[in-house]
């Protein structure tokens, strides 16, 4: 697996995604796609669904791509792909091309988890060698914080805030890398941008592998979560650390814990910087942190179970 | 801001696409900052860490060595000053102790 050196070695040769885009100061978004890019040596093409990252890194005239890159609409970053992927390989075939092309959808978690779904799903049933790669910032964050499906529960966001009725989102996230794994494709991953190396080994086994992957990398939102620009690594790595957000794999259908927290923290550490969370720690919501807490250490069990 | 010459309705590409790749020249992102990170060249350590996790791509490598900050782009968000193991990064209000400008 590629070493940070090994990356960097890369991005001297080529810098694929530049500086010079809009995304906020302290975005975790530019930090995942770079380190994705980086990745792998060979040419990338890249379809991008609507989104913060689309939306600020393309604005006309300028761009922050330095790969064949498009954004179709939000629903259909995978569809887009799966296009560009079937007229790679007949040309391929007709001898028009020779080079060995990789291809990438990226994604947020509200083009993915709700309005990207049909199309992903479609995508990794008809078996086409790309790798989709989610971004989940856990809100609908480019249009104003709006809830997704990766919401977290607890979180306040602009359609489920907290007030006086409720302390904001009141349902559990929807487990996507699981649902993806279920497709049965070659590769799935999970990772955090808190975690570049084990981003960078699970890209380039997703990138590498024929057929359909997919990697869900936790991404920061200092606007969406509330936290400063500054701490939004050290933020994700909580997520991590409270087995919020477990690093693993799903590699061939056997799942693999890729990093295991010296010491499982308390929720609480991932939730309190996060001033989205703020309702749960005013009086009278103490046992919605319980809660959470009991929804995160079974889901842990659960998947040490499979990975066992 | 840089400076960009507007096209006409008829010059627009079909489609809006934009030809040339990336065009960091024409989005200098360094002046949303309010700090600059100062890194110190005797103190780092060359972990790279600063460099993978720099949203803005500004940490200027060489032979995969630090060899300085671009703040044309830098937008002063500290994260290579949080994320340092050996505090060679240190966050200062734009104005002050920045030696280059």
């Amino acid at each position: 697996m590629a070493s940070l050196e090994t990356l960097a070695k890369r991005e001297e040769k080529k810098r694929k995604f530049e500086s010079g885009h809009s995304l906020c100061s302290g975005c975790g978004l530019p930090i995942a796609v770079r380190t994705i890019l980086n990745s792998t040596d060979g040419p990338v093409v890249a379809s991008n669904a609507t989104g913060c990252l689309e939306v600020a890194t393309s604005r006309f005239p300028t761009s922050a791509w330095n790969i064949p890159w498009i954004h179709n609409a939000f629903e259909n970053a995978a569809a887009t792909i799966s296009g560009a992927e079937s007229a790679y390989r007949s040309m391929k075939k007709k001898g028009k091309i020779d080079k060995d092309v990789n291809f990438l959808a990226f994604a947020g978690d509200g083009g993915t988890y709700d309005i990207g779904f049909q199309s992903l799903s479609g995508a990794l049933e008809r078996g086409h060698d790309f790798t989709y790669v989610t971004l989940d910032n856990g809100a609908y964050m480019n249009t104003g914080i709006q809830r997704s499906s990766a919401t977290p529960k607890g979180a306040s966001t602009t359609t489920a805030p907290a007030g006086e009725e409720k302390y904001g989102k009141q349902e559990k996230r929807k487990n996507l890398t699981e649902i993806v794994a279920a497709h049965e494709i070659p590769y799935v991953g999970q990772a955090s941008i808190s975690h570049l190396q084990d981003l960078a080994d699970k890209a380039e086994k997703a990138i590498h592998r024929d057929g359909p992957a997919f990697l869900n990398v936790l991404s920061t939102c200092q606007l969406g979560w509330r936290i400063p620009p500054k701490d939004s690594v050290k933020v994700a790595q909580k997520g991590v650390d409270t087995c919020f957000w477990p690093l693993y794999e799903v590699d061939e259908g056997e799942h693999n814990i890729t990093y295991e927290p010296k010491e499982k923290l308390p929720i609480k550490e991932w939730l309190e910087p996060q001033k989205r969370f703020a309702a749960l720690f005013k009086t009278g919501n103490e046992e919605v942190i319980e809660e959470i807490q009991e929804d995160v250490d079974e889901d842990w069990e659960k998947l040490q179970a499979k990975a066992s | 801001m840089a400076e960009f010459e507007l096209k006409k309705y008829d010059e627009i590409p079909i489609g809006g696409v934009i030809t040339g790749g990336a065009t960091p020249e024409l989005n200098k992102t360094g002046d949303w900052r309010s700090e600059r990170p100062i890194w110190d060249e005797d103190t780092c350590i060359q972990c790279l860490q600063c460099w993978v996790n720099c949203p803005d791509a500004s940490f200027e490598i060489s032979e995969e060595e630090i060899q300085g900050i671009d703040y044309e782009h830098c937008k002063g968000c500290g994260i290579c000053a949080e994320i340092c193991p050996v505090d060679a990064i240190t966050m200062k209000p734009e104005g002050e102790g920045s030696e280059d400008e």
